[in-house]
């Protein structure tokens, strides 16, 4: 395959490509910062669920929806740009698809997973879709439902069983509430099932009424709820940015952004005090911003939000986070000052997003010059133990959930 | 005290051309570029990336008029080749191996030396 760059002359032929040759540094941090003395978890990785789009519509269960996406896959998920890999220069995206995976019968995504966890050093991972996370911006919420219902049918028979490192959420097609609670019924004691996942592009008010019965259920099932954002260049908003990069920083932030605060200020925290929450690739600069706000906004406009018993940026300290794309400044005091008011060590989770572009590796945790090792540890894997009750035992057969 | 590490003959390397030789636990990338020659440690600072082994792209530049300070698209800059870490495209200057986007950070760079038809770089 030829890869195509900026003139004639250096061009880049590759004749194969495997994930752990192009990791093959990132083992090698693994074995110098000794990642296999304890566990690593990245709550945020990803699948290309479109690679399998094929499987996943054998499951559509509406006959005329299953012929027309059979005609046209496409038009189940909107496009996310082909501005990710930066031009060709993110050479995995271009290359993944000549990647070679055994024929024996363990699907690909499981194979591709477990090279890139082996290679890093992590232990388990919670996967997400890909082309998905833009689903909920379809004007036919009919289609979110029938696509989320044949995924998770396919994650659950497919994928799930098949390797207990991977573990995976349950997508909620928000658009329909009743949907999502139907779906958190069928699929949310599934093996493997580690939370529930709703995708923030999408322009649903998440205080609505027609919620509440879900995110209950989600708290009697003892599981987490999590957010995870992404962008929508169409965005009347957005469209006003002509760069990637801009599209980018702003809408995997923004979403969350609106979300937490309607979150916040509806009192949601107070009503479903069990409820884990999880804000997930958004990084977390924007956080103290948010908190800030809110908490000075708050304290002269306190009768808008009477649910509230405490400042908006306490019930923030009471959420998680997932640390990718983290934002590490080259004055690191900056970002301390993030860790301290996320309370960081109680409350982050590392995420790689691998394969993304902006994928972090565990040293962006493990390097940091203020954390101590016991912070180091469960950032990068105890508190995401305990939150999805991760059984490690088949890997750290004397580990200590109070470690 | 800096060793000889033999890369290979001259005549292996084309315009543009490029060779990954091991130095210990690492790996230097060895670069043929106009008729000059580089060499950089294969790891990227911001984390770990094998940034020898990504793509040699021309610098990007905006096409801004002068006087009216409008925008004109983009073009490639053939006179500044760089170096791009293939796991999240931070792109290094071949010149000096500065990072085109943080000048803070930087690959390690090497000397080359040539004697005959022999190319050796010194780590």
């Amino acid at each position: 395959m030829d890869l195509p760059t900026s003139d004639r002359y250096h061009k880049m032929s590759i004749d194969n490509f495997d994930t752990e040759q192009l990791l093959k540094n990132a083992r090698r941090q693994a074995k110098l910062r000794n990642y296999h003395d304890f566990p690593i978890i990245c709550a945020d990785s990803h699948q290309y669920e479109s690679e399998s789009i094929n499987e996943i519509i054998e499951y559509i269960e509406d006959d005329v929806l299953h012929q027309i996406v059979s005609s046209a896959p496409g038009i189940m998920s909107r496009g996310r740009g082909g501005y990710q890999p930066v031009g060709g220069r993110v050479t995995r995206y271009p290359l993944r698809s000549i990647e070679q995976t055994p024929a024996d019968g363990i699907h690909r995504d499981i194979h591709l997973s477990r090279r890139f966890m082996d290679a890093i050093g992590i232990d388990y991972i919670g996967l997400f879709p890909t082309g998905m996370l833009s689903v909920g911006l379809l004007p036919q919420k009919e289609i979110e439902v029938q696509y989320a219902r044949a995924y998770m049918r396919w994650l659950t028979e497919k994928i799930l069983p098949h390797d207990p490192r991977v573990k995976g959420y349950v997508y909620l097609p928000f658009n329909s509430p009743d949907e999502a609670y139907k779906m958190l019924v069928d699929f949310g004691n599934k093996p493997g099932i580690i939370g529930a996942l709703v995708t923030s592009p999408r322009y649903a008010p998440i205080h609505d009424n027609a919620y509440m019965k879900t995110y209950a259920l989600i708290e009697e099932m003892g599981i987490p709820l999590t957010f995870h954002s992404g962008l929508n260049w169409n965005d009347p908003l957005m469209s006003v940015t002509n760069r990637f990069i801009s599209a980018h920083a702003l809408g995997f932030t923004l979403y969350n952004v609106i979300h937490m605060c309607n979150w916040i200020t509806n009192g949601l925290n107070e009503r479903f005090p069990n409820l884990d929450v999880i804000w997930t690739e958004s990084g977390i600069a924007w956080v103290p911003w948010l908190g800030q706000r809110l908490d000075n906004d708050y304290k002269m406009r306190t009768s808008e939000c009477p649910s509230l018993k405490k400042l908006p940026s306490d019930y923030m300290r009471d959420m998680y986070y997932t640390s990718q794309p983290m934002e590490v400044p080259n004055d690191h005091t900056l970002l301390e000052a993030t860790f301290k008011f996320i309370n960081a060590e109680e409350r982050l989770l590392y995420a790689s997003d691998y394969p993304h572009w902006d994928m972090d590796l565990p040293c962006t945790i493990y390097d940091l010059p203020f954390l101590d090792e016991t912070a180091k540890r469960k950032i990068l894997g105890g508190n995401a133990v305990k939150l999805f009750n991760i059984d490690v035992s088949d890997r750290y057969p004397d580990y200590s959930v109070a470690a | 005290m800096a060793k000889e590490i033999l890369v290979g003959n001259t005549s292996d390397f084309e315009e543009g051309g490029k060779k990954i030789v091991p130095n210990g636990k690492s790996e230097i990338g060895v670069y043929l570029i106009k008729g000059e020659w580089f060499a950089y440690q294969n790891l990227c600072p911001h984390q770990g990336g094998p940034a020898c082994e990504g793509l040699l792209m021309a610098k990007v530049e905006e096409i801004i008029h002068p006087e009216k300070k409008t925008y004109h698209g983009m073009r490639f800059n053939h006179d500044e080749m760089h170096i791009v870490c293939p796991w999240h495209g931070w792109e290094f200057r071949m010149e000096d191996g500065v990072a085109c986007g943080d000048s803070a950070w930087k690959l390690r760079k090497y000397d080359v030396n040539i004697r005959g038809e022999k190319v050796y770089v010194l780590a």
